[in-house]
């Protein structure tokens, strides 16, 4: 046959010759089949440190808190507002107190009215939480002002 | 005519034949099952959400977002809270105003496109709310999609995104039955819920899990027979989210009903 009928076919063997040593270069080496198979499994085995690596900001619990506010913990715990992890209101805090040293307190109406707003809906947890009409009761008002978010059966402040 | 020693030998043949295969039979523990199915792995993560529980708060969203990075302004979200109101004359009212990342502080249901309708509470016939996040499915459809293996399952089940091997071509996105999917607005790549897996694998609870007050959410290891998540589904009613996929997902929903999709 004659050479320039093959000519086409080395440039093709060539491009793939260079896709091939590309791969070698660019894909990682602990790049292949995991143990969940071909099918899902096909992955770079160190991204899963990478993701157990990920930077945690919430601890999660209130018992961290209690460590250094007992006062507060103690007297928050006695309330119905036990259930509401401090983080909830107070922030992440999980490099608390080096990294922030004071944490930014959300003492907005909206966070109270996530629960607050009252909600006739049977067949939900809603509609037994005690609330409000926010477009009734004072509406311009932060509802801490009147209210201990730590002892909401208190009383008015 | 038959005669006493032939009737005694038939009888005794007879309850011998029938005794020899009803011996076969026998209780299997569900540790037997487990212990013959056993790929290796002891942790299954799967996820239990009690839909009378929940109140619609949305803190799950919020500490979700800052836990995980998603942008705050952003109209995306790795888990969210959908409201649902059936009328009194059988009409359904569904929404999650920006994925109920500040809760649901109204009765006015959002439409969409601006609309809101604001239903009476004697118009109501019952009312709830749903707690949505990846399902992490047993046989996850986005991760067959992937065109270069950056999305995949881990063997306790937890489907990871791999955030520099991604092209963002979308296909996962438009492959996941349950819209878990998008895209990051800052890495430019597919994002979804992996159960805060740098969370749950030192031992702590999701940042949802952490930050629910009702106990709607629980995140168990299914493989763990004494978890309590194990034990509430083995024996309570629960379903799960679009079974007619085939997708085997691993969040159980208590009070699921038909219009949740």
């Amino acid at each position: 046959m004659k050479s320039h009928v093959l000519r086409p076919l080395w440039v093709v063997l060539a491009l793939v010759a260079v896709v091939l040593l590309f791969r070698v270069f660019y894909v990682p080496q602990n790049f292949g089949i995991g143990k969940r198979g071909y099918m899902y499994g096909w992955h770079r085995e160190a991204n899963v440190e990478d993701w157990k690596n990920f930077k945690v900001k919430y601890n999660g619990s209130s018992e961290f808190c209690n460590n250094c506010h007992p006062d507060k913990y103690e007297s928050v715990m006695k309330t119905p507002h036990a259930i509401i992890i401090c983080e909830d209101c107070h922030g992440p805090a999980i490099d608390h107190p080096v990294d922030p040293p004071k944490l930014t307190i959300d003492k907005s109406r909206g966070l109270c009215l996530r629960c607050h707003t009252y909600l006739a809906y049977p067949t939900s947890g809603r509609a037994d939480i005690r609330g409000i009409d926010p477009a009734e009761h004072n509406p311009d008002m932060e509802c801490v002002m009147c209210h201990n978010p730590h002892n909401p059966m208190e009383g008015l402040r | 005519m038959i005669t006493r020693r032939e009737l005694l030998k038939n009888t005794v043949r007879v309850i011998g034949g029938i005794a020899l295969p009803l011996s076969a039979f026998r209780i299997i523990t569900a540790e037997e099952v487990l212990a013959a199915n056993n790929d290796g792995t002891k942790v299954r993560w799967v996820f239990l959400v009690d839909t009378y529980k929940c109140v619609g708060c949305g803190m799950c969203v919020k500490a979700c977002k800052k836990e995980n990075e998603i942008p705050w302004d952003a109209n995306v979200t790795r888990t969210w809270v959908e409201r649902y109101v059936h009328t009194k004359d059988g009409k359904v009212y569904a929404d999650t105003p920006k994925g109920a990342r500040d809760g649901f502080t109204t009765t006015k249901i959002d439409l969409g496109m601006g609309e809101y309708k604001d239903i009476k509470k004697e118009d109501i016939e019952r009312a709830f709310f749903v707690p949505k996040l990846c399902n992490q499915c047993e046989k996850p459809p986005c991760v067959q999609v992937c065109p270069v293996g950056a999305t995949y399952q881990v063997p306790d089940g937890v489907v990871l995104v791999d955030r520099s091997w991604c092209i963002g071509c979308g296909y996962c996105i438009m492959a996941c039955p349950y819209g878990v999917r998008f895209f990051h607005p800052v890495y430019h790549v597919a994002e979804k819920c992996n159960f805060c897996y740098h969370r749950i694998t030192k031992g702590m609870k999701t940042a949802c899990v952490s930050a629910c007050p009702f106990g709607a959410r629980k995140i168990g290891n299914i493989k763990d027979l004494n978890d309590p998540v194990t034990k509430i589904i083995m024996t309570e009613r629960v379903g799960i989210l679009k079974e007619e996929y085939g997708t085997k997902p691993q969040n159980y929903y208590i009070g699921l009903s038909e219009e949740v999709k």
